[in-house]
């Protein structure tokens, strides 16, 4: 069980990502927890500058922009 | 039923030919020139074919409107895409490890140009606002970058360049970057740390490593790509209404009024200009074509350009957003600075071009 959490405030970009993690997992067979993390000072307290952010088990894996679809396997293994 | 098809796993996918992406984009653009140089002739041609009498009013909004249109469509279309590559290169997070503890001044240019190339899309602004001050990066040079970062942007430069010229581009990018380096300057000088809302300074991140992503040639062409569906898809339709307005300007709206409106001798225009901007929010694609023609009218540069300014980097959606880390009254400085800043610009260009 993988524990996934999406920082950011919820814009459009945010949800993307959200999706896009939760779709890779299914197609892999991976179960996952999804979290999304809206507050602001929760975000900030990950130590990143821009949305949307990925932590993957306690370590932030991804932040800025939507991730590269390709990548996301590599941080669900 | 064969292994390969009863695997719920896709195979990996072929590596991307590097070569092919680079031959591709080098053979777009070259099209890209190409056609771009047949717009002319082909605008007058259709324009001729229209019932309209040429020289007439009619006939200058419909030059107006079926020459610009696909010509500043192109500009913007290569201007992001080359954007969107220059910024695969950089991130808020690379920004905020070269600005942390950096001292001010050089610290407040060195943030308005990073604010230009690094990519930052607007519901970023309160994460990047507390992720750069909590980790060291002095609130003065933080606002620096956040004032550049909307206000310098690519559509702006594109479409200036596009429509009204090189030299006045030129002037706007070294100007706005002056804006936000005096701005965030003199913000540093009063010492508000204390003004920031309780919660966001007691935020103690340390700024965290990021994993690095390898990131190839082929990446950078595709973030390219990717700019232009993001960027042009959602401002094609702001261009198109702008150069309609342009266009009708052009054909109708004579040019005393707008010279008496917005001239170089109602001094009285720029401040107006600033302060009716502020509550406007339009995004530059939608306003420079408008800008174009009341140029082309006769307003004073300085007093159009104050206007633009105002309505892209003093928006009150982005106040209401930053409202959250920033109490009332840094925002009533924050607005004040900057606000003088663009009245400086304002009055100073319309004293250097004449």
């Amino acid at each position: 069980m993988k524990d996934v959490k999406i920082l950011g405030p919820g814009c459009a970009r945010c949800r993307t990502t959200a999706e896009m993690v939760q779709a890779e997992a299914d197609r892999l067979g991976v179960a996952i927890t999804l979290e999304k993390v809206t507050d602001y000072a929760a975000i900030a307290g990950w130590g990143i500058a821009s949305t949307p952010g990925i932590v993957v088990d306690g370590k932030v894996v991804h932040a800025g922009g939507l991730p590269r679809a390709d990548d996301i396997p590599g941080w669900l293994r | 039923m064969t292994a390969c098809c009863s695997s719920p796993v896709a195979p990996p996918k072929p590596k991307p030919n590097t070569a092919a992406w680079v031959a591709g984009t080098v053979g777009s653009v070259i099209a890209w020139f190409l056609l771009y140089g047949q717009l002319k002739p082909a605008a007058y041609a259709l324009t001729a074919l229209l019932p309209v009498e040429p020289g007439g009013h009619a006939a200058d909004a419909v030059a107006f409107f079926v020459y610009d249109t696909p010509k500043v469509l192109m500009l913007l279309t290569l201007v992001v895409f080359a954007m969107g590559i220059v910024r695969s290169f950089f991130s808020a997070e690379r920004a905020r490890s070269l600005l942390a503890g950096r001292r001010e001044g050089l610290g407040n240019v060195a943030a308005a140009v990073l604010g230009i190339v690094t990519p930052f899309c607007s519901c970023s602004a309160v994460p990047l606002f507390i992720g750069f001050v909590s980790a060291g990066v002095p609130l003065g040079v933080t606002f620096s970058f956040l004032i550049a970062a909307p206000m310098v942007n690519e559509v702006a430069l594109g479409l200036l360049f596009a429509l009204v010229g090189w030299k006045v581009a030129l002037t706007y990018l070294v100007f706005g970057l002056a804006v936000a380096i005096v701005s965030g300057w003199v913000i540093g000088r009063f010492h508000l740390e204390h003004w920031l809302e309780d919660w966001v300074r007691h935020v103690r991140a340390g700024a965290i490593d990021l994993p690095v992503e390898t990131v190839t040639v082929v990446d950078r062409i595709r973030a390219g790509i990717d700019a232009v569906k993001d960027i042009v898809g959602k401002v094609w339709m702001w261009i198109l209404l702008g150069i309609a307005v342009g266009a009708f300007i052009h054909g109708y709206v004579p040019v005393d009024l707008i010279a008496a409106i917005m001239g170089r001798d109602a001094w009285w225009s720029v401040p107006a200009a600033v302060v009716i901007g502020i509550p406007m929010y339009s995004s530059a694609a939608g306003i420079i074509p408008v800008i174009e023609a009341l140029i082309a009218k006769g307003a004073a540069l300085g007093t159009v350009l104050a206007f633009m300014m105002s309505v892209i980097a003093l928006s009150l959606p982005e106040m209401i957003i930053l409202r959250k880390v920033l109490t009332l009254r840094l925002i009533a400085v924050f607005v004040t600075v900057v606000g003088l800043g663009i009245l400086a610009v304002g009055f100073l260009f319309n004293a250097l071009f004449v």
